[in-house]
């Protein structure tokens, strides 16, 4: 194993450092899109159920199926990594809208009464009350979001970008063990190190809320 | 520089009747051997995680551990787990049930001890007080009241399972990604289109029967309480983010 | 659930050492096709032979300075050669006969092509826009249907026609575009009127396809003919009479802006030397040894003098 590691200390890296993008890049356009989409949802009601909908199906579409149609969609190369990050942030767009628009329903209540009695505007009420108030179950959603991401970027092995992915498809190729274990261990470390990220940085956004969340 | 192909290119093969007949490869067949491998595992898995997870939840012991192997195992990569499967045991329906059942476990693990876990303790106590014995307690009053958050685990776990199971056709098995893989590798988007296509109604289907189950089986009273998510929460943000997580801690494979 | 916050910072240690390593490692924009004459990105199959293939050429190249990118593990053929066509990968070792066939309308190569030479010459009339094959090497590895050598003297096999009267008892696997290739079963039934009794969709002669021949779930294979486990399990390979899978050279495939000098003579130089018998004998050390690729590579490289 150390050996494995020794000799191919490089190109594990490579793949670390893909793995790294590949995983975190859809994140933050997942969110991007998801907060305004969610708070559509909870400002017109209607949409609500139509949107949430759509995520379920949206996230129902196996990972290498959508990895396989975004080059006809996108129109780009059969292996730009654009068609691993766009299909990943369309899963972590579907998880998340549902939960920003949970959020923020589930902040209504005395708090964002007093901000509309004190006179606040609907914008400086989502930026000021609101959207602090929904944080820290959102951040719960990046967490899960984040997980999901770094745990399906090596299915895209099987079109050829896939960050860790690769180490699986070649230990497959080989028989052998040492790059699949070194594959799952460092994903699984990516996941635990991004999980506490977030949640340190949940700490430091939402100082008042440390005793409510886990 | 590419040019897309015309979209109604993608339907040939979804449209082909000599595809919907029943032999060697068709999509009828794709689909029974796709649902065979999503509810063996699954019902696998939930005769490991809901013991287990009644217990942590019951006894309130080990509930590190479980929080715990959920978190893990939301982050343990599936095509991973699946290539370790395959070079230790070969090929085959077991190596790759195996590594679907690893990661059907801890969702259902994790609802089924949260369900518990978030059970009114008063209505325990009471329970407790009518003279119920600690079987005839987590049967009759926490099981029930826990029910939606085990089958929102269990659909979960379903849904992951039906995505995941199409990257076992990779290593050599059938179902419903050998459009996908078969497509990819002959080069035909059609049919993999169809894959994607089929698998995304499959796992809709599955969800819906799991709703419906879920309807069937949770006590009316409890399933209002469960599902008013539209309804106004003041001050429950807690139990917000317990119930939060579990539901969302499917990750399409 | 309060967590030690001390664990955490540690933690956050290791994030924010870890994190900046991710930018030495990937370039988010490395998508291939920018047209800089500078980095030639390599590409390979999905199967260790081709990857090692891929690994030496590339080492060469590096060696004279040529800045080399590598993608390998792509897929096959079907996915690959899109992906050369596209700009995502500038070159690619390949197979001269498979190459052919797979650029041929329908798969069908002319009956008087069959020599490494005549498959060379019919190639350079097929090749797609904008590419160009350079030298090919001595080294062949050919496509064969192989059997175990109960199954051989079962059904008194040793060339292909003779499975003509037992193929519908027999379930052949190979990898998925075995079965729409004419190098594949179309041609197997076009030129040898074979129709076996089921196809199995495996991997390109991979662990999974001599896996699945080993247990007896397979009874016909299609496995590479440098593939040492044909002599280490006794399988018997099929005579091909009629050269269905033609000659099959290895020969590298080039996007033509991106051959320089350096880069010819590198891959050329390689292939040069390259034979049958270094082929298996170095994917052996891959195969049963269990040697990485890019080990292997280096270390034919430099027993060949190549790089010293």
């Amino acid at each position: 194993m150390i050996e494995y590691i020794q000799n191919n200390y490089s190109e594990i890296l490579t793949d670390l450092g893909q793995h790294i993008w590949l995983a975190l890049v859809p994140v933050v356009l997942g969110v991007i899109f998801a907060l305004p989409v969610g708070y559509l949802a909870v400002r017109r009601g209607w949409l609500y159920q139509p949107i949430v909908n759509l995520g379920g199906v949206l996230y129902s579409i196996p990972s290498l199926a959508l990895f396989l149609i975004m080059p006809a969609i996108l129109g780009t190369g059969t292996l730009s990594p654009l068609n691993i990050v766009v299909s990943l942030a369309v899963y972590t767009f579907a998880l998340l809208t549902r939960t920003v628009a949970d959020a923020l329903l589930s902040v209504q209540g005395q708090a964002t009464q007093a901000a509309e009695a004190m006179g606040f505007r609907p914008f400086r009420q989502l930026l000021q009350v609101e959207l602090p108030m929904a944080l820290p179950v959102m951040l719960a959603g990046v967490r899960v979001a984040t997980v999901a991401n770094i745990s399906l970027v090596s299915v895209g092995a099987l079109i050829g970008v896939g960050g860790l992915g690769a180490l699986f498809t070649r230990g497959l190729q080989l028989g052998f063990m040492e790059p699949i274990i070194v594959g799952i261990v460092l994903s699984v470390l990516l996941a635990a190190v991004c999980d506490i990220a977030i949640v340190l940085l949940q700490r430091r956004l939402t100082p008042w809320d440390r005793v409510a969340t886990r | 520089m590419i040019t897309p192909v015309p979209l109604f290119n993608y339907f040939g093969f979804l449209l082909d009747p000599a595809n919907w007949g029943w032999s060697d490869g068709s999509i009828p067949q794709r689909l029974v051997e796709h649902l065979g491998y999503t509810v063996l595992a699954v019902l696998i898995a939930a005769a490991i995680a809901l013991p287990i997870g009644l217990l942590i939840g019951h006894t309130n012991r080990g509930a590190f551990l479980a929080i715990n192997i959920g978190n893990a195992g939301r982050a343990l990569p599936t095509f991973g787990l699946l290539s370790l499967m395959v070079v230790l045991m070969g090929t085959g329906l077991v190596p790759a049930l195996i590594a679907l059942v690893v990661l059907a476990v801890p969702p259902i693990l994790a609802s089924t001890y949260a369900g518990i876990r978030a059970v009114d303790r008063s209505a325990v106590d009471a329970a407790v007080g009518m003279g119920m014995r600690p079987t005839e307690v987590l049967f009759r009053a926490e099981v029930p009241m826990a029910l939606p958050l085990i089958m929102s685990g269990l659909r979960s776990s379903t849904l992951q399972v039906c995505a995941t199971a199409t990257v076992a056709a990779y290593v050599g098995l059938g179902g419903l990604g050998r459009f996908l893989i078969d497509g990819l590798a002959r080069n035909q988007y059609d049919q993999v289109f169809a894959g994607a296509v089929l698998v995304a109604a499959l796992a809709i289907a599955l969800d819906l029967a799991g709703a419906g189950l879920e309807r069937a089986v949770v006590s009316p009273g409890v399933r209002q309480r469960g599902s008013a998510r539209r309804g106004r929460r003041r001050g429950a943000r807690s139990t917000d983010t317990s119930t939060q997580e579990a539901p969302t801690a499917s990750t399409a494979g | 659930m309060p967590r030690k916050s001390r664990k955490l910072m540690a933690l956050a240690a290791v994030v924010a050492a870890v994190l900046p390593l991710s930018a030495c490692g990937g370039d988010p924009t490395a998508g291939g096709g920018t047209g800089d004459k500078s980095t030639i990105v390599i590409g390979s199959a999905n199967f260790p032979e081709n990857e090692l293939l891929a690994e030496i050429y590339a080492q060469a190249m590096e060696a004279k300075g040529v800045e080399v990118q590598k993608k390998l593990n792509i897929g096959a053929r079907e996915l690959y050669l899109k992906a050369l066509k596209d700009g995502s990968i500038d070159m690619i070792p390949e197979y001269n006969g498979a190459l052919l066939a797979a650029l041929s309308p329908n798969g069908e190569v002319p009956s008087d092509v069959s020599a490494p030479q005549e498959v060379y010459d019919a190639l350079q009339k097929v090749l797609p826009e904008g590419t160009e094959t350079l030298d090919q090497a001595a080294a062949e590895d050919k496509d064969t249907l192989t059997v175990t050598k109960e199954t051989a003297d079962k059904y008194h096999l040793q060339s292909i026609d003779d499975l003509k009267p037992v193929a519908s008892k027999l379930v052949v696997g190979a990898g998925p575009e075995f079965k729409t290739r004419f190098q594949g079963l179309v041609g197997l039934e076009k030129e040898y009127g074979i129709t076996f009794k089921q196809f199995k969709p495996l991997d390109p002669g991979g662990p999974l396809t001599k896996a699945a021949l080993k247990k007896g779930d397979i009874q016909v294979a299609n496995v590479f003919s440098t593939d040492s486990s044909i002599e280490t399990e006794g399988w018997v390979v099929l005579d091909d009479t009629k050269n269905l899978f033609l000659a099959q050279n290895i020969v590298p495939i080039v996007r033509s802006s991106k051959v320089t000098d350096d880069v010819k003579s590198a891959a050329n130089e390689v292939s040069a030397a390259l034979t049958t018998d270094d082929l298996t004998k170095y994917l052996a050390m891959v195969q049963v040894d269990k040697k990485d690729p890019s080990e292997v590579a280096k270390q034919y490289l430099a027993d060949k003098g190549i790089v010293s």
